[in-house]
């Protein structure tokens, strides 16, 4: 038993292509809870965004090309919900759970004749110059277009959220819809394009697990990503930067027990798989107490339907 | 509120028409399957629907199956039996080891249906359970695994630490140190059968960690697909997967279900059928097969699995022949002696050289 047998480097370097449709699909969903709409179909729409991306990418023999199926899939998906929930005014927790369950299986109808198919390879873009840093370059540089894609996407959504005039419009309607329709701004319309947004998110990291990390496709290969997303949401506060650390502590664990185990280090399984968990929850608990009331990130309107009055 | 109500009624009615109409069945004889994954996982779960389908082609419209798929091993399980039972099916195949709770509540409360279980040891006056030796498949896998590995070290992907996996372990471990004595094993428990993603990320694991050869105890492909991009091999598991590593597919494990269940099908039509029947087979019976062994491997070394294979089905060889120590070193089975049956089907320990622990 010797932890010199852990690559250090490559454990870095696996934990982040791990997370990566993780911090995808909650980076959408963070949006679209900050727009005030919970939506609990992540999993639906990054199932069919890997389905999506794996069929366009095997037919057209560019994974690229499959990743770009795979939003468009995810975020036409996202449409329907958004019609049923802002049009139809229907209750968001029921219809997001509906968009899941016909999610998975639609996926599975389209995915049928696709199983055993190998996808076109994405090549990993090595950054020249610092991808030859010892151990650094192996960790962060030597990745795919997809993983520096995720992480431009935090730094541009958190700049999103916090210095622009949209940004803010958009927390606005998520924190009390009807004083942002009174000072005239379209409620539906930015709900629905954060929707969209979160939809096209959720598919390109439905996109990634089945043309990247799997890479294939099997029936339910999602295997509860989805609600993981969800719940590091909540777990970031609805911050960006807290997301990604907390996506990437999530790959991290799963990826270092893994390797504890394989050089045969005597470590609890069970406790290990179950930390994230618990610390989504202790982070619910945390952010709930009264004292941090104040700034706990959960935006004011969240899950409530926006009724016009005027 | 009383909106949501509604809606939560009004959708609760459609999913529950949706599901009796789908086990809604006119045939003489019904017969009902439930599933841990979908059907398409092209493993564990494929190779139990190609047993149903052989059953549906062996009595045409005599008999009628349903099955329902991604069936957790919990009270839902008890639920989804239930309303097999209720909407008249004859005989049902419960074909996961976790059903074994569910099976036995749910035969107590419908005596008249025959229920068979896979992979368990609790049996009733109207439940029968069966599993296949896959260990012996095992045997054969672990020395081919012995015989190509460069590195000599030898991954294995485990699901769940229950007896079955165990001598999975075991078996392949004892005839690849036969066939090579410098061989190593590192083990990754995933605690699943079925997540493509996490199966995936423990073969990068082991491959990282320098195994050219890996074994797999789980139920999707994700390991073949790894292990091909990677350049090592692997073997498939319940179904040929070689489509999914043309290189990396040495052999599989092939579960052959289909005869048992036309079989058991056929004694549960013609009143022939027992209850509390307990069915081991492997190679002999044809409920585990070899699948075609690859071109990577040498000659002289499918020769020596093929007949590995044949002693195992003429009995001449036994996968646990001693002299065999448990991990700790204390002595197990003496020189010639073999297991007994009592021992695998509760198996919780390593056999010596294993290192780790199984999780408890």
């Amino acid at each position: 038993m010797g932890f010199s047998e852990i690559n250090f480097a490559v454990l870095v370097a696996s934990l982040i292509v791990a997370s990566t449709p993780l911090v995808l699909a909650a980076l959408g969903e963070l949006v679209v809870e900050k727009s005030g709409v919970l939506n609990l179909g992540v999993e639906g729409m990054m199932i069919i965004g890997a389905v999506s991306g794996f069929i366009v990418g095997v037919e057209t023999g560019s994974a690229y090309i499959g990743m770009l199926a795979a939003a468009v899939a995810g975020a036409l998906l996202s449409l329907l919900f958004a019609f049923i929930i802002l049009i139809m005014q229907a209750n968001q927790v029921a219809s997001g759970l509906a968009l899941t369950i016909f999610g998975l299986g639609i996926a599975a109808l389209l995915g049928h004749p696709y199983t055993g198919i190998k996808s076109p390879q994405i090549s990993t873009i090595a950054i020249p110059i610092i991808t030859d840093v010892p151990i650094l370059g192996t960790m962060f540089f030597q990745h795919d277009l997809i993983v520096y894609l995720s992480l431009i996407s935090v730094v541009a959504i958190w700049y999103f959220m916090s210095y622009t005039r949209a940004g803010l419009i958009l927390k606005s309607v998520g924190e009390d819809h009807d004083v942002a329709h009174s000072l005239g701004y379209g409620v539906i319309t930015i709900r629905f394009l954060a929707i969209v947004f979160g939809g096209a998110m959720a598919g390109v990291g439905g996109g990634y697990l089945s043309l990247v990390r799997v890479p294939q496709w099997t029936e339910g290969m999602t295997a509860g990503a989805g609600w993981i997303a969800l719940a590091l949401v909540v777990f970031s506060g609805w911050r960006p930067l807290r997301l990604l650390i907390g996506a990437y502590i999530f790959g991290g664990i799963t990826i270092l027990q893994l390797n504890l185990q394989a050089i045969g280090v005597n470590i609890n399984i069970a406790v290990l798989s179950m930390a994230p968990y618990l610390a989504t929850i202790l982070a619910l608990v945390v952010i709930s107490m009264s004292r941090f009331r104040g700034n706990r990130g959960a935006p004011g309107c969240l899950g409530r339907s926006f009724v016009k009055t005027t | 509120m009383r909106q949501l109500i509604k809606f939560f009624s009004a959708s609760f009615l459609l999913i529950s028409m949706v599901i009796t109409s789908s086990i809604a069945i006119a045939a003489d004889y019904k017969v009902g399957f439930i599933y841990i994954g979908p059907p398409g996982d092209h493993g564990w779960n494929y190779q139990h629907d190609v047993g149903r389908k052989a059953v549906d082609e062996a009595f045409g419209d005599k008999v009628e199956t349903v099955f329902q798929e991604n069936v957790p091993e919990s009270a839902d399980a008890e639920r989804v039996m239930t309303q097999m039972a209720l909407s008249g099916a004859d005989m049902i195949f419960a074909t996961s080891f976790g059903y074994m709770e569910p099976v036995l509540n749910v035969a107590k409360k419908f005596p008249k249906v025959k229920f068979e279980h896979a992979t368990g040891y609790m049996t009733a006056d109207n439940v029968s359970t069966y599993s296949a030796r896959f260990y012996e498949g095992r045997t054969v896998a672990g020395h081919i695994a012995g015989k190509m590995t460069k590195s000599n070290t030898i991954g294995y992907v485990a699901s769940y630490p229950i007896p079955e996996v165990v001598r999975g372990i075991n078996s392949a471990y004892l005839a690849a140190k036969k066939a090579n004595p410098n061989v190593e094993f590192k083990v990754i428990w995933i605690f699943t059968w079925y997540d493509p993603a996490k199966e995936a990320d423990a073969a990068k694991t082991l491959i990282s960690q320098g195994a050219d050869v890996i074994l797999q105890h789980v139920d999707s492909s994700a390991i073949m697909t790894v292990a091909e991009e990677a350049g090592v091999y692997a073997f498939g598991q319940a179904s040929d997967m070689s489509a999914f590593g043309p290189n990396a597919h040495l052999t599989a494990i092939i579960n052959g279900w289909a005869p048992y269940y036309v079989k058991k099908v056929k004694q549960g039509m013609d009143g022939t059928w027992k209850g509390a029947e307990q069915t081991f087979d492997g190679i002999n019976a044809g409920m585990v097969i070899i699948g075609p062994l690859s071109d990577k491997i040498p000659d002289n070394v499918k020769k020596e699995a093929m007949a590995i294979r044949d002693g195992i089905a003429s009995g001449t060889l036994h996968s646990f022949t001693g002299p065999i120590n448990k991990q700790d070193g204390s002595p197990w089975l003496k020189a010639g002696e073999t297991a007994d049956m009592g021992t695998l089907l509760g198996m919780n320990f390593y056999v010596e050289g294993i290192q780790g622990d199984i999780p408890q």
